[in-house]
């Protein structure tokens, strides 16, 4: 009951002083906001990443040559290693080695030149199967994907994405019509249509062939830089990425697992690295914006000896009329804890504010798939976090009231 | 009434060690004060009765010798305990009134009730009851800083009522007021005095307003100088609306 006629003089004695407070409170604001604004944000791209590897279906595995990676050497190494091979392709096709498989689809790329008369563009070029199309689900908006006999046949065919086709033909039509690449004619057979940034590739800016073609003209290697593997059902992949390791280590040799020569990701593996890691990037930036909490904290302490200074009589006169060292204290720390508190749903209030005006800009400007999204986590943090600086940097000033001599205090001018 | 005095002090003596250099205020005081007395203390300024009444009401502890309220002496309360007793059983009027500007009339009387324990049903009759007692029931919703002096300090006065105190301690409480708002004042503080039987001391430098107390006892210097019966009290006419 005290504590409604405390909660009431703090808040009178805040009005009182209105800017003073305001911009007391401003460092809180700022904190708190900074912190709703990196994990809003936080959120947001993670989301996206992560729904970008949901694109790739959960039932897909990505064989990837090389060691798993460590560092950034190792990565460059996925890219040269020539571990993956036809009989590595044949040999998972083999029912009894791998029997959960339901479709496999090597996969090369690289990047060069592709010419139509005066026009280039240098799209990244993908050596694939149509099993793409099913996988990725994406499918030509005009013409059509090659099909198994072509790829077979190693047929000098292409489907464009539709920003290279843009570049190499404007408004034309470009079924049918030939692109140059490595001085070797290639037949335009589908466009895609626009689709943006697709797991590891831009659908827009690349170029889909056989991988037969790919390897055999433009590359000219033996090897897959990937292998990608359907099971038949999402239950079964754990199952099937056993399966795979063993065939491959069987296929390679291998009896130690260390000396791996290949790799597996899988969707959920994918999902669980990235969502790790754009947390703790996520949660160093919110410590980061954590420390003007901490300024703030700081200036809340020095207006609160402000305040017990200006108020001496009044905390003499409470105390003549019965007001013990505790009641004195409690009234100043509650006085501090509303200040923070208040800054700190302002600054939810802020934050919450800008990160839906960052994800308007990102959705509507740059077309990306970015959802807003309330961290209630860290707006809980926020209120939490200020709550506890105005406890802390609200101790002392409280501290001192409290320990006011009632006859100095009384006799304060 | 209880044969024991209310209030007895033996000796006491405040010294001040500000400025490392020790500042006597009080040289060794006697006195008591039995249940429903009401004492003037008198003497100019720097004699130390502000000093004494600060001790007296438990807002500062002697440097030396005994004080004693109800039979249990001082030193053996805790500064809590001694907030306590302030609260229930002492009432405090002050020259400049010390009302929260920010408050009302109401409000500001309530404020005692705040660290009484006393439970919050209670708290607006109680604080109705000390308004009206003083004579400002119109005044109850006022913001206090809207009030003339007179008024403020019967709302101070109301205020030092509300727990119905044993004993009231008043310094200088017409230092500030005009003679007619004055005589409304010393007239409500008597009314405590004769109609409640309450214990007042009153500090005071004015002959006329320590005339209204039945005893005076004047100091200077940090000592007693004279402790007389007041020959011709001065009773107060009705002054109050």
């Amino acid at each position: 009951m005290i504590l409604r006629y405390t909660l009431k003089a703090a808040i009178s004695g805040l009005q009182t002083h209105k800017s003073r407070s305001l911009l007391t409170i401003l460092g809180i604001v700022i904190g708190v906001a900074a912190i709703m604004i990196v994990m809003s944000l936080g959120q947001g791209a993670q989301n996206l990443i992560l729904s970008e590897i949901e694109s790739i279906g959960s039932k897909t595995i990505v064989v990837v040559p090389g060691r798993q990676p460590k560092g950034p050497s190792d990565i460059i190494s996925t890219l040269i290693t020539d571990s993956l091979k036809q009989r590595d392709l044949e040999a998972l096709k083999i029912k009894s080695n791998v029997p959960h498989l339901d479709d496999i689809m090597p996969v090369v790329f690289g990047s060069d030149s592709v010419a139509r008369g005066n026009e280039t563009y240098r799209p990244t070029i993908f050596g694939m199967t149509d099993l793409f199309a099913k996988i990725y689900g994406v499918y030509p908006s005009e013409g059509r994907l090659f099909d198994n006999d072509e790829v077979k046949s190693y047929s000098d065919v292409v489907v464009l994405g539709s920003k290279v086709k843009d570049q190499l033909f404007g408004a034309d039509d470009a079924v049918g019509e030939k692109v140059r690449i490595k001085g070797k004619n290639f037949r335009v057979i589908g466009v895609f249509g626009q689709k943006g940034q697709l797991s590891f590739m831009n659908v827009d800016e690349f170029i889909a062939m056989p991988y037969t073609t790919a390897q055999q003209y433009l590359f000219g290697i033996k090897y897959f830089n990937r292998i990608i593997v359907e099971a038949d059902t999402e239950a079964n992949v754990p199952q099937t990425v056993y399966d795979i390791t063993a065939t491959l280590r069987n296929s390679h040799n291998i009896t130690d697992p260390t000396k791996d020569d290949f790799f597996i990701q899988t969707q959920a593996q994918a999902m669980e690295t990235v969502g790790s890691i754009t947390s703790i990037i996520t949660l160093f930036l919110a410590a980061v914006a954590a420390i003007s909490l901490v300024v703030g904290g700081i200036g809340i302490m020095n207006i609160m000896l402000v305040s017990v200074t200006e108020r001496t009589r009044e905390i003499g006169l409470r105390k003549a009329l019965g007001a013990t060292n505790k009641n004195i204290l409690s009234q100043f720390l509650i006085e501090a804890i509303i200040l923070t508190a208040l800054g700190g749903f302002i600054g939810i209030a802020l934050g919450t504010a800008v990160s839906f005006g960052a994800s308007y800009v990102l959705t509507h400007f740059l077309n990306l798939a970015w959802l807003f999204s309330f961290p209630v986590f860290a707006a809980a943090l926020g209120i939490g976090v200020s709550a506890v600086v105005g406890l802390v940097f609200g101790i002392y000033p409280a501290y001192r009231a409290s320990r006011l001599s009632p006859t100095e205090a009384l006799r304060h001018e | 009434m209880n044969s024991s005095p209310l209030i007895k002090v033996q000796n006491l003596e405040k010294t001040y060690r500000d400025d490392g250099e020790p500042t006597p205020a009080l040289r060794g005081i006697s006195f008591s004060v039995n249940n429903g007395e009401f004492v003037a203390i008198m003497g100019p300024s720097g004699c130390g009765k502000s000093t004494l009444l600060h001790i007296l009401g438990f807002l500062d502890r002697q440097t030396e010798g005994a004080y004693e309220f109800e039979g249990r002496f001082m030193d053996s309360y805790t500064d809590e305990e001694l907030a306590h007793v302030r609260n229930k059983k002492m009432g405090f009027v002050f020259q400049t009134f010390n009302l929260l500007p920010r408050l009302t009339v109401l409000e500001n009387v309530k404020l005692p009730l705040l660290y009484s324990g006393i439970k919050e049903s209670f708290w607006n009759e109680k604080a109705k009851q000390a308004i009206e007692s003083v004579g400002l029931r119109h005044r109850m919703d006022h913001m206090s800083s809207k009030l003339s002096g007179g008024e403020k300090q019967r709302v101070a006065i109301a205020r030092a009522l509300v727990n119905d105190p044993q004993v009231i301690f008043a310094d200088e409480p017409t230092g500030n007021l005009d003679s007619k708002s004055g005589q409304a004042v010393m007239s409500t503080i008597q009314k405590l005095n004769i109609e409640d039987k309450r214990t007042i001391i009153l500090i005071t430098h004015e002959t006329y307003t320590a005339e209204h107390a039945q005893r005076v006892i004047r100091l200077l210097d940090g000592k007693v100088e004279s402790d007389k019966p007041v020959d011709n009290r001065r009773k107060s006419n009705e002054f109050e609306k």
